[in-house]
């Protein structure tokens, strides 16, 4: 049969206006329902007719699903609070700083404000020839298009590639797990709460998932508590255009000092593998150690370790090691005025 | 950081005129900014049907099974189009009455043998598109998978796949001798042919050149050997440039219905009254059973040149349903139907004397044409190279490969672009080596005054009609403090930058068309312009100089353009730059034949000799005084008088395009009507000096532009801000090609992957500083009365030449070998000091 896209196919639309009748919604059509949020990454796959959901459920009108408010340890931000809204959040500007300046650098203006914190956590990889319909493991089939010899994998991975070597391409989640926060998540079993890191699974997991929700689950609200309010933060994200694009790959650090030394940290960077990496064993190598371009060197070295470049994105690893090494002792600024 | 040191006030244009080099409020400018403006999607009609494509999911294919029922079988499905519904494609003939005979091998609007991914193959009419998808997800078709190739040197490999079953080149086929006594015949059409190099030409890819094999076009002059030879350094280098789509705002959409035995088609194109013909020969019809409808065009940049060929299936799917046919174009469709410019892989040799100066330039280009109609990019990368850098001796080698990749068209600066960014790190490279600075390199090699290009023709070469690209470098130098910032530091902490020069020119104008406009009886002035609306302004800007000359506040000036039924002029195409320069000659004509009859009425009305009679201030006058007559008493005057007068007669030399038109509005006012018959004897080229700042951070790669400044020498300005948007207009297009924008193809599956613009990467408007730069030296062009010339292209290869020479200036010789540089690329040739990017692969 003929392929057409660029249409979007007829679908049952369910729009529900609180987190109960959207979470009845989603056990009733189970396997047969498809989560929107802000629609951004929604909409490709629909308009392609790649993927074919028989019901879609809009949350843009759960009511419940939208904000952020203080907690008893820090604060909560609804999975369909806006990333603008994010970004402007006089809270999160002053201690949590770190997912603003993420946010901030998603995609454009008008994305920012259509796009939805829980929906960029969330979203899927964008592995050029799994989004176009090639019938790639990811989507069900039994090859890698991107990883053969003359595959084209600029953008892909260099680190837990399992088959699968597509990126998670979201911005904001190696800040949240920098942040060391948490993702509230209601399933037909009750409130799940688990740490960011463990949101987001690779191909070794399930290698046609990029996080943990299962048909029937709905992710609420993602908590950060105070632990690194205030803390010094970096973030980068590097990209071909200065706007309007995925990371190739960004880096995301939360670091507490003591005197000079590093007394606590959590770095995450995106872009390297099919989830957001949490760089557990930098951080052990670097606390305690003197926040210094040494330090820096050291770390970025560590992180690279193991990375296995395809043909075309050899870059990636220098670029990683840089990164996570400006995210310790920063970077050398020009000294020049413009 | 943008910067703003040198940062000059406006320029002052004109100073002799009183419309010509000021700006104005354009009669299109409300409907645009409020969105009044109807583009072809805009429009309903009673009835109208929606149509669908489907497109070939092969690079090359038979189509061995195809089974509609299902499809027919659904409501409101009403119709499908497959080839065989397409009329045969029919001969043109030229102005000059030269028939070109169609070309059966050439591009159809649908086909059953698709020769790229994403070729249309049928369409279905329906109720409403959401039918027309799911009817064409119900068709049964099956291919027949062909070989298929989409790198130009994998098929000139022995043994390597042809594009096509025919093979993987036009070949050019001999003309018959003409009868004793008869006509010439038309030349045939060129026909697919074989070509494929040797094993050993392939030797020199291992080293990272491109190999030189047989290619098929060739010119030189003077001696290129004696001239390396002679030469105190030679360079030889490789560079590949990027296939880059238009992927224009307005995708390629029409809507068609028939009326009465017309076909009324709207459109976006970007030439009104010049699309006629090219939908009357793709449609078989007299171009006279045509009507378009094309009042705004979503941006052309080449590709909508005379309209395309797929405006006919929503005309024909109409005629067939006999109900209008709107047929939306997406986004993905347009990028495999909407053209790009084709990549380059190409080397030159090129010797310097130690002064800088070129001794000779031996270039070789291969151009990637997609599996249609041969583009002339490959030559006139030659003949742009000729002419500005003024090689003492060259020759040109180049071939226009067929491969089963989307059909390519000419862009902005086709094939001069790719030879300026081919030659550009070349002379920046030359520069450094031979210790000279990159503009005086390029002032010793800039032509000047009437510059000759190009190879001989009959033993002569042509010249342009002016140069002052020195001057354009002069001005930039000073604009842009060259000096200062040569001498600055290059690096501090992670970030280093640069400095890069980069000269650029093309063709900027024709001859020969018609001007027509009517006094009214009211005193109002009625201009009709055969011009398409494709957002350079040149539609009314041209016109400006019918007011100036009779002397008319441009307030009573009313212009008619963007529907075939208006009785519009014959018009240049609005492509290759032309429209400024021929437009404003048409005009300038028309503007004299309406003042010398202004002149004859007023003598004939008031006695004595039109020559004592004097046109100005809305009125025709007795020199020294006495009698006179407003414009609108002349223009009653000339219907009484009839004739020549208000368009009963028409001079002869009019295009019959213009006679019509004269004829249908013959009666209504006084008609001024001539064509361009003033002197010209060169090609008038249009140059651009261009100026780029970048500073790299060496730990990503990535890099910004932090200053921009184009000095443009395009003769007289007609329209500052006009010409403005467009010199910064085009230059970021230029930019795009250096910083990002490109074509990724997987070779095993022939299939695009780049096919949205979050692959593609066009530029943003946040990828180049906040205050680029332009200037203009607003020099008459001598061979023109109103002096001035097109610009649309000419500012291309400097945006990318002044980037990549930025570049090289800030990170060395030993960065990259292929345009984009992106941070990929700049990283890993930092990290291992040596250019790391794949030489010649095509598409990566």
């Amino acid at each position: 049969m003929a392929v057409i896209r660029d249409v979007m196919p007829a679908f049952q639309l369910f729009q529900p206006t609180s987190i109960a009748d959207a979470q009845k919604l989603l056990e009733q059509h189970a396997q047969d329902a498809w989560v929107m949020a802000g629609g951004l990454d929604s909409f490709d796959w629909l308009k392609d007719r790649i993927k074919k959901p028989k019901a879609l459920v809009d949350l843009s009108g759960v009511e419940e699903l939208k904000g952020i408010r203080t907690i008893n340890d820090g604060i909560e931000i609804g999975a369909m609070t806006t990333l603008t809204e994010v970004v402007r959040n006089p809270v999160i500007q002053q201690k949590y700083g770190l997912l603003g300046q993420a946010a901030e650098l998603v995609a454009s203006p008008q994305i920012r404000n259509q796009g939805t914190l829980g929906g960029n956590v969330s979203q899927d990889a964008r592995c050029w020839y799994y989004r176009a319909g090639w019938p790639c493991y990811r989507a069900g089939g039994n090859i890698c298009y991107a990883d053969t010899p003359v595959g084209r994998n600029r953008e892909h991975a260099i680190l837990h590639a399992e088959r699968c070597v597509a990126v998670n391409p979201s911005d904001s989640s190696p800040a949240l797990i920098a942040l060391d926060a948490k993702f509230v998540i209601r399933t037909p079993k009750g409130e799940r709460v688990v740490d960011a890191e463990d949101y987001f699974i690779g191909p070794d997991t399930d290698i046609t998932r990029m996080n943990i929700l299962q048909p029937g689950y709905l992710l609420t609200a993602i908590r950060i508590p105070s632990t690194w309010a205030g803390a010094r933060f970096y973030f980068e994200k590097v990209r071909d255009r200065n706007v309007w694009d995925f990371p190739l790959m960004n880096v995301a650090s939360a670091m507490v000092l003591s005197g000079d030394s590093i007394e606590r940290i959590r770095i995450a960077v995106n872009g390297a593998a099919a989830r957001p990496l949490r760089l557990k064993a930098v951080e052990d190598a670097v606390r305690g150690k003197p926040r210094s371009p040494a330090t820096g060197e050291m770390a970025g070295r560590l992180a690279v370790q193991g990375a296995v470049p395809l043909q075309f994105n050899g870059y990636k690893i220098p670029l990683m090691r840089n990164l996570v090494k400006r995210s310790i002792s920063g970077v050398q600024e020009a000294t020049w005025a413009s | 950081m943008p910067s703003s040191e040198g940062k000059p006030g406006p320029q002052k244009f004109g100073a002799q005129y009183k419309l010509i080099g000021k700006d104005y409020t354009t009669p299109d400018l409300y409907a645009k900014v409020t969105g009044k403006s109807k583009y072809a999607e805009d429009f309903r009609a009673d009835g109208m049907l929606f149509c669908k494509l489907l497109l070939s999911p092969v690079p090359h294919g038979r189509v061995k099974h195809l089974d509609l029922s299902k499809a027919l079988a659904m409501p409101g499905v009403r119709a499908i189009l497959t080839q065989d519904d397409l009329p045969a494609p029919a001969d043109s003939v030229t102005d000059l009455g030269a028939v070109i005979k169609a070309n059966k091998q050439g591009e159809k609007a649908l086909t059953m043998e698709p020769l790229y991914q994403g070729e249309p193959i049928l369409a279905v009419a329906a109720v409403d598109e959401w039918t027309a998808a799911e009817a064409i997800e119900k068709i049964d078709i099956e291919f027949e998978h062909l070989p298929f190739v989409v790198d130009p040197l994998d098929s000139l490999r022995p043994g390597g796949p042809n594009p096509r079953q025919e093979g993987n080149i036009w070949v050019k086929q001999p003309v018959p001798a003409a009868q004793p006594g008869g006509k010439p015949p038309s030349p045939p059409p060129p026909q697919v042919g074989e070509l494929k190099w040797t094993a050993a030409d392939f030797a020199e890819m291992k080293e990272g050149r491109l190999p030189m094999g047989k290619a098929p076009d060739e010119w030189s002059y003077g001696d290129v050997d004696a001239g390396l030879q002679a030469a105190a350094l030679v360079l030889d280098e490789t560079f590949v440039t990027p296939d880059t789509s238009h992927q224009t705002l307005e995708p390629r959409t029409a809507l068609a219905y028939w009326q009465n035995g017309k076909v009324f088609i709207h459109m976006g194109t970007q030439s009104t009254v010049q699309t006629l013909a090219g939908m009357g020969r793709w449609l078989n019809m007299d171009p006279n059973q045509i009507v378009l409808i094309s009042e705004y065009t979503g941006g052309g940049f080449g590709s909508k040149a005379t309209g395309y060929i797929f405006a006919i299936i929503p005309a024909l799917l109409s005629k067939k349903v006999n109900a209008p046919v709107m047929m939306r174009i997406s986004r993905e469709e347009e990028h495999f139907i909407g053209r790009a410019r084709p990549g380059f892989q190409g080397r030159m040799k090129v010797g310097f004397s130690e002064d800088g100066k070129i001794t000779a330039l031996d270039m070789f280009t291969i151009c990637n044409n997609g599996p249609y109609d041969a583009n002339g990019d490959a030559n006139a990368s030659g003949l742009v190279v000729s002419l500005l850098y003024q090689p003492a001796a060259m020759r040109w080698r180049g071939l226009t490969m067929l491969t089963n990749t989307p059909p390519r068209g000419p862009q902005s600066a086709p094939g001069g672009m790719q030879g300026i960014i081919i030659m550009e790190p070349i002379l920046a490279k030359a520069a450094r080596k031979l210790s000279l600075d990159q503009v005086d390199i390029r002032r010793a090699n800039a032509p000047e005054g009437k510059a000759l290009w190009g190879p001989p023709r009959d033993g002569k070469r042509a010249h342009s009609t002016s140069a002052f690209l020195k001057e354009a470098l002069d001005r930039g130098a000073e604009q842009f403090k060259w000096k200062e910032r040569i001498a600055r530091p290059k690096k501090s902490g992670t970030k280093v930058r640069g400095v890069g020069v980069s000269s650029s020119a093309f063709f900027a104008g024709s001859t020969g068309y018609d001007g027509l406009f009517i006094i009214k009886p009211d005193g109002r002035i009625a201009i009709q312009s055969g011009i398409g609306n494709l957002g350079t302004e040149s539609i009314s800007d041209v016109h400006r100089v019918v007011a100036e000359v009779l002397g008319v506040p441009w307030e009573k000036c009313d212009v008619e353009w963007g529907n075939t039924s208006k009785n519009l002029p014959w018009t240049c195409v609005s492509g290759g730059s032309q429209t400024t320069h021929a437009m404003t000659r048409a005009a300038h004509a028309a503007a004299m034949d309406g003042k010398g009859k202004l002149r004859e009425i007023a003598a004939k009305t008031h006695g004595g000799r039109p020559e004592q009679y004097e046109v100005a201030n809305e009125r025709v006058f007795r020199k020294g005084g006495g009698q006179s007559m407003t414009l609108a008493q002349a223009a009653q005057r000339a219907i009484q008088l009839g004739g020549i007068y208000d368009g009963h007669e028409a001079p002869e030399d009019l295009n019959k395009y213009t006679k019509a038109s004269i004829a249908a509005l013959a009666g209504q006012g006084l008609v001024a009507a001539a064509k361009d018959k003033y002197p010209h004897d060169g090609q008038s080229f249009s140059y651009v000096a261009s100026f780029a700042e970048v500073e790299v951070d060496i730990e990503t790669g990535k890099y910004h532009i932090t200053d921009f400044l184009a000095v443009a020498d395009v003769g007289t300005v007609i329209h500052p801000k006009a010409l403005g948007g467009q010199v910064l207009g085009r230059s970021i297009l230029g930019i795009g090609h250096a910083i990002g924008q490109k074509w990724v193809f997987d070779p095993q599956y022939g299939c695009t992957i780049s096919r949205r613009f979050h692959h593609t990467k066009p530029p943003t408007i946040l990828d180049v500083p906040v205050d680029m730069r332009w200037a203009a030296l607003d020099i008459p062009d001598p061979e023109t009365p109103v002096g001035a010339r097109g610009i649309g292209e000419p500012p291309v290869g400097g945006g990318c030449g002044a980037i990549l020479n930025a570049l090289s200036d800030a990170l060395g010789d030993e960065i990259y070998r292929r345009a984009p540089v992106n941070l990929d690329t700049i990283l890993t040739s930092l990290e291992a000091g040596r250019p790391m990017q794949d030489p010649l692969t095509a598409f990566i």
